[in-house]
């Protein structure tokens, strides 16, 4: 039924020698195309392979997925951060033993390529029995098909690049058949719950998701195992509509919420958080103590805490005893994340700190805005930096949508290939700021300003590309 | 000085027609009129309310099913043709462009009445959705700012499915130097009669094109004099700067790469 696979007795660097020819000839091209990027400098060396890997072998992604017990995570925003978490978790040399932990880290895409070709990058580059690995969203279904998850992570669905991705709904529609195919695969569809000897749940994917986000519940609704958990909703913009009737949903305060026309509700969550600790039914808490700084963070943490007890223990699903301790030893091995790929790390420029953030949609920039609400005093200069390349979607009218007043008191500097935009939407905003020609003269603005005020840093806030072109400073 | 001092500036439907930013319409007529002293208050009425009274209303873009929703729910009763024929003045763009007009596609292509405020018709393109940089010149038959100026020439992001037909009742907003607008033979962008302005152009149209923003206003306020100036200092070298990148004929190379 499934392919050659790399076998968990497998080690290290040997995975390739176990598929079949075709696919380990495959293997062998996507590693070499990628050193042959990274050796020069070219990018990071995970795209290129993997398309080279794919053409070779159409189906490397499965036969790479064999063998190996994969947990996926998507959602508009968070996924590649909810995934380091979750690796870390995964990967602890002191988690503890569920049947298949390993001291060997899962194999996860850590430079959030979160396309087949980057999941192929990934799993050709190193063997481990695990994986975890950040889908975008538009990919879900086929990941889900090609790699028969241990565990789905889903997070939130709200309005990205506007001219690129197909409407949100849409997306929601996608995931609820792909999970709908998971529960026609499983053995028991309907069924209590039950551990099998392959290590799952009912012999399917046990999908972990955001029971506070209307359209994540409609998709996650149709999978045959699935542990709500509340990690709230900082944009509710885009699932304004019952996406199964086309009702109005309402959301009174502290009560969720519901279709005011049929039953579509949200579903009880067996674990949630309040913005500090992890909570479980008999107010079981945990605090969250991350170096990652933010509220959605905590709920980022939340979600792979659960994800992360529930792979290594199944019985986490149906035991709240299982669930809090598999929670507890998954936060604490989080502790160590103190970055995602530059994102909240700080780095010195010319004696200021600067706060590195990204934000590449309204949803994304509110949560950027809950942290810097968490304003010191006096605030610290804030630049920000938008692009508009193919990556970031070409129209920047997603600006107005960005409640750019929450700014008003700060000092701002605009900049990146956009900053024009961005000045006349704070111009309207009514944002006292500046414009900068390019990301390094706008830090240097900042941080004379920040030295100025006797402030300690800056913080810098760029969309996809403005902030991977972020200069290291000299 | 103007006839008016106060003014309602009512963005409709931002629940079901907020999808591309439009949003921005209502905020910078709002502070384009606050800016001048103008005592104005700016209400985003959500489709579960009622549609309140308003000098200006501005009707965005979204997806299919909630246009036809629009659709009904603006053409279930006579509050908003009742405001219209009283003068009010309206701006739609792209889905609610649509609909102000005779008839619009649904997701399917099957025509959807729409409100019959616009003499224009849409159906469904034959070609590939338009998506990308807009630049128009204003038509003969466009709207005269006061003093008998010529609007600039617009500037905007487009991206949908069209094409518009005018009918007799309807003239051109702009001709097309740059993109696609309402699609088929004549080049022409947008459309336009009373006080009536429909158009393709997101970017949001009104924080491209100030002076399109400020005939709004003048209409609105019943002023036949230019309105007092306001500081356009950053809103001008954004417009050079979108203008010169819709000049230029190859797409931008950064728009390329990754
Ligand atoms: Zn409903």
């Amino acid at each position: 039924m499934r392919g050659p696979g790399v076998g968990p007795e497998g080690k290290e660097g040997r995975g390739s020698q176990r598929l079949g020819l075709r696919s380990g000839l495959a293997v062998r091209g996507v590693v070499a195309a990628n050193r042959l990027v990274r050796a020069t400098r070219f990018g990071q060396g995970t795209v290129l392979g993997g398309r080279v890997g794919l053409a070779i072998a159409p189906d490397l992604l499965r036969a790479l997925s064999a063998g190996r017990r994969v947990a996926l995570v998507s959602g508009t925003n968070g996924k590649t951060t909810t995934t380091r978490l979750l690796a870390a978790a995964l990967g602890s040399p002191g988690t503890p033993g569920g049947p298949m932990s390993s001291v060997v880290p899962p194999v996860t895409n850590v430079t959030g390529a979160n396309m087949p070709e980057g999941h192929v990058a990934a799993l050709s580059e190193r063997w481990s029995p695990t994986a975890a690995l950040e889908v975008d969203e538009s990919y879900l279904g086929q990941l889900v098909s090609a790699t028969d998850p241990v565990i789905v992570v889903l997070l939130n669905l709200s309005r990205d690049q506007l001219d690129r991705i197909a409407e949100v709904r849409l997306v929601a529609e996608r995931w609820r058949s792909a999970l709908d195919a998971v529960r026609s695969r499983a053995r028991n569809p309907g069924d209590a719950p039950v551990v099998e000897a392959s290590n799952r749940v009912g012999g399917g994917a046990v999908v972990v998701a955001n029971a506070d986000d209307p359209l994540v519940v409609w998709a996650a609704e149709a999978a045959p195992v699935v542990v709500w958990v509340g990690a709230g909703q900082v944009w509710d913009e885009d699932s304004v509509g019952c996406p199964r009737c086309g009702g109005s949903l309402q959301r009174p305060v502290g009560e969720g919420w519901r279709c005011a026309r049929c039953t579509f509700a949200r579903p009880t969550p067996s674990v949630w958080t309040d913005g500090r600790d992890l909570v479980q039914d008999g107010e079981v808490r945990t605090p969250v103590e991350l170096a990652l700084p933010g509220g959605f963070n905590v709920a980022n943490a939340t979600m792979a805490a659960v994800a992360a007890a529930v792979f290594l223990e199944p019985r986490a699903v149906g035991d709240p005893g299982v669930m809090a301790v598999g929670c507890r030893t998954a936060l604490a091995a989080m502790r160590e994340v103190e970055e995602v790929g530059g994102r909240f790390g700080t780095v010195d420029w010319r004696g200021v700190a600067v706060r590195r953030l990204l934000a590449k949609n309204p949803a994304g920039w509110a949560a950027i805005f809950d942290l810097l609400d968490e304003v010191e005093d006096p605030p610290v200069p804030v630049v920000l930096a938008i692009n508009a390349r193919t990556a970031d979607g070409l129209d920047t009218s997603w600006l107005w949508d960005v409640p750019f007043e929450r700014l008003r008191g700060r000092w701002v500097v605009a900049t990146g290939e956009r900053a024009r935009d961005l000045a006349v939407r704070l111009h309207y905003a009514g944002v006292d700021h500046v414009t900068a020609p390019d990301s390094g003269a706008a830090l240097e603005h900042a941080a004379g300003r920040a030295r100025g005020a006797g402030v300690p840093r800056v913080d810098f806030v760029g969309n996809y590309t403005a902030f991977a072109r972020l200069p290291v400073a000299p | 000085m103007t006839a008016r001092l106060r003014l309602t500036v009512v963005t409709v439907f931002p629940d079901l027609l907020g999808t591309y930013g439009d949003r921005g319409n209502g905020m910078v007529l709002a502070r384009r009129a606050a800016w001048r002293g103008i005592d104005v208050s700016l209400v985003e009425a959500v489709s579960t309310d009622r549609l309140p009274a308003a000098d200006i209303y501005c009707i965005g873009g979204g997806e299919d099913g909630p246009q036809v929703r629009a659709a009904e729910l603006l053409g279930g009763d006579d509050t908003f043709a009742g405001a219209v024929r009283q003068g009010a003045a309206v701006l739609g763009v792209c889905a609610g462009y649509q609909l102000l007009g005779r008839s619009f596609p649904d997701a399917g292509g099957a025509p959807i009445r729409g409100l019959g405020l616009l003499d224009v018709e849409t159906v469904k393109g034959a070609g590939s959705r338009a998506v990308g940089e807009l630049l128009a010149e204003a038509s003969p038959t466009a709207p005269m700012l006061p003093g008998g100026v010529r609007l600039p020439p617009l500037t905007g992001f487009e991206n949908h499915a069209g094409t518009t037909m005018l009918g007799r009742g309807a003239a051109p907003l702009a001709r097309v130097v740059r993109g696609r607008g309402n699609g088929g033979a004549g080049r022409s962008e947008g459309a336009w009669s009373g006080r009536v302005v429909g158009t393709y152009l997101h970017g949001p149209v009104l924080a491209r094109n100030p002076h399109l923003a400020d005939l709004l206003l003048g209409w609105a306020l019943g002023s036949e004099e230019p309105l007092a100036t306001v500081d356009d200092v950053e809103v001008e070298a954004w417009r050079a700067e979108r203008l010169a990148a819709s000049a230029s004929r190859r797409p931008a190379w950064s728009s390329l790469v990754r």
